[in-house]
């Protein structure tokens, strides 16, 4: 059941659920941190509609920096501004920024410890169509393994404009993951969101795995546990919208009290969220542990629902993944 | 016209020889670093510590100081010297170079050491982030100024480019760059490895103005950092023809000395032929 504090939409697991993408977030956001901060500025790289970027350009031109098609000069143009005191939010796909621009993030932003908010557009299998070129699964290893680099993964599109703007505020190098596809908002402005701070949103009594999720599929995470309630089945979904740093407390409470995990993520399993986790648990409470995620796979076309069930990463999926790590745990 | 006097041109040249000694003295206690491109630049960061530069070593993080950023920063040492030659640390600290613990890391960390505007090494990447620093300062109407010194070498990086297309879009008149056109990269010369010329035409063609200077030349440096802050509408590109390992007759035009330090035994007399070239 879904605790109260989580304050989710009350159209949670109905038809009318609004769906908009996560990069919805990215637009609303930037446009009320430009409100609240004259220093935040944003760049773009050529994607600007599709990024969302455009919206804070439509607010703020005058803070709006178009770099072209050139995200190693994104990130280091941002840097340099962040330097003598702006906070550059940079957005371009994910598959160039960080794909392309690693070193430079690395160097310009994390090393050189300026608070640049790097925005991973259309991250994500989901992306769809577009194929295995723009399906970015592996920024999350890259951008957790930098020292200084705080990693947000939204779930929501509402979640995704609340990380903009805290981490507005948060004065480091930051990572912001978002997505193409329209996926539910099931939080609301209600909802607590707290870098950092992972919280419960379906906590039954005595659950007997914790599904620890980020980003995107912690919606499918959340119709996995009801429907396994409905086999009685009962486990609790904690989502883990920071990956780094881990909000340690929390995944302990709930994997001490579950004794089996699965992590789901859109991402690649090697060096991910799960990862994350795991390098985590595996020190401090093991236990068994399946990961929902990309197996050291690339994607492929398709319709984004359609890939998520083909590369089990759908609420069937994750559905699997707990009835395998029961059996584990039974054993 | 000059913008130097000749007493201030003197006084210059003697300051490139204090920050070339410390360079080498500074080369040999580490064990490693570059010694070609840093006494090839002295006297270019000596004329902007001592004389171009609108700054406060004492308040290092003085709002309104002029901003120089180091993009290909192997070349640390001279600034390190230079800075320290000014006052913004002990000189005697130039000796921890590289060494662990100390606030002179092996390539330059703005987190470090107060004084330094940027972390840089991995080439091809200062001159986007000197483009950021001053459309920054354009978009607040600020009044100083944003200096930037590359090398030739890293103008065979993408990142550079894209960064020279901005700062023409952009018209960033408050930015001028100063390039090390010192012939010499890791491998060899740059036009047996990568050829980069024409040069000053490629920056004209990306709505640079380009000035090209003798780079161990007091009064032309000066004079063409005073010529770029009379341009308008674009950013001032200085090609600073210069002879790697200026000073030291052993190191001058040899691209080996690229990336290898001065062996003790070498010190002294290093020393002295810079020591000499003030007698002549």
């Amino acid at each position: 059941m879904i605790p109260q504090d989580a304050k989710l939409s009350e159209k949670v697991f109905t038809d009318a659920i609004e769906k908009t993408p996560t990069r919805d977030g990215l637009g609303m956001g930037t446009v009320e941190a430009g409100k609240a901060n004259k220093n935040v500025v944003v760049l773009s790289a050529d994607l600007g509609d599709s990024t969302r970027a455009s919206w804070f350009q439509k607010e703020f031109p005058d803070r709006f920096v178009e770099v072209g098609v050139a995200e190693q000069n994104l990130a280091t143009v941002a840097a340099g501004m962040a330097a003598v005191g702006k906070i550059p939010f940079i957005a371009s796909y994910a598959a160039f920024s960080p794909g392309r621009n690693y070193e430079q993030i690395r160097t310009t932003i994390a090393l050189n410890n300026v608070p640049v908010k790097v925005c991973g557009m259309h991250a994500g299998i989901s992306v769809g169509p577009d194929g295995a070129t723009h399906q970015m699964l592996e920024d999350i290893a890259m951008m957790r393994a930098l020292p200084n680099m705080i990693v947000i993964v939204p779930a929501d599109a509402e979640e995704g404009r609340k990380a903009v703007v805290a981490s507005a505020k948060n004065g480091k190098p930051t990572y912001l993951r978002f997505g193409r596809d329209k996926v539910a908002t099931f939080t609301t402005p209600e909802t607590p969101f707290e870098i950092g701070k992972a919280y419960y949103l379906w906590k039954p009594e005595k659950p007997n795995v914790a599904i620890i999720a980020a980003g995107h599929l912690v919606y499918e995470a959340l119709l996995a546990a009801k429907s396994l309630e409905g086999k009685g089945i009962s486990v609790s979904v904690i989502n883990s919208h920071t990956v780094k740093p881990l909000d340690e407390k929390t995944i302990l409470e709930a994997v001490k009290d579950a004794g089996a995990v699965v992590t789901v993520e859109e991402h690649q399993v090697a060096g991910g969220f799960g990862s994350a986790v795991a390098e985590f648990l595996v020190q401090n409470h093991p236990v068994p542990m399946e990961f929902v995620g990309m197996h050291n796979a690339f994607g492929q076309s398709g319709e984004p629902q359609e890939l998520l069930h083909y590369y089990g990463l759908d609420a069937i999926g994750i559905e699997k993944a707990v009835l395998k790590v029961l059996a584990r745990k039974s054993k | 016209m000059s913008h130097l006097t000749d007493e201030q041109i003197t006084a210059l040249e003697e300051k490139a020889r204090d920050v070339r000694e410390t360079i080498i003295r500074m080369l040999v206690a580490a064990k490693s670093g570059h010694t070609a491109g840093p006494l090839g630049m002295a006297d270019i960061f000596t004329a902007f510590y001592f004389h171009i530069l609108n700054h406060d070593p004492k308040n290092p993080d003085w709002e309104e100081r002029d901003r120089l950023i180091l993009s290909n920063g192997h070349i640390t040492p001279v600034r390190y010297s230079a800075m320290a030659h000014a006052g913004y640390f002990p000189i005697e600290e130039c000796l921890t170079l590289r060494k662990l613990g100390s606030r002179l890391q092996g390539h330059p960390e703005r987190d470090m050491l107060p004084g330094l505007e940027t972390t840089s090494g991995p080439l091809g990447s200062g001159l986007s982030q000197a483009a950021g620093i001053a459309y920054a300062a354009k978009m607040d109407g600020e009044k100083w100024r944003t200096y930037c010194a590359v090398s030739d070498g890293e103008q065979q990086e993408g990142n550079t480019w894209e960064g020279v297309m901005f700062a023409g879009k952009n018209r960033l008149h408050n930015l001028t760059a100063i390039m090390d056109r010192n012939n010499i990269q890791i491998e060899g010369m740059t036009e047996d490895v990568m050829p980069l010329e024409p040069l000053a035409d490629k920056y004209r063609a990306f709505n640079w103005h380009v000035i090209e200077i003798d780079g161990h030349n007091m009064t032309e440096i000066v004079s063409a950092v005073e010529e770029a802050k009379a341009i308008y509408e674009k950013p001032t590109m200085i090609l600073a023809h210069t002879i790697p390992g200026k000073g030291v007759k052993e190191i001058e035009f040899d691209y080996h000395w690229h990336g290898n330090p001065p062996k003790a035994d070498q010190e002294e007399s290093f020393i002295a032929q810079i020591r000499e070239s003030a007698k002549k």
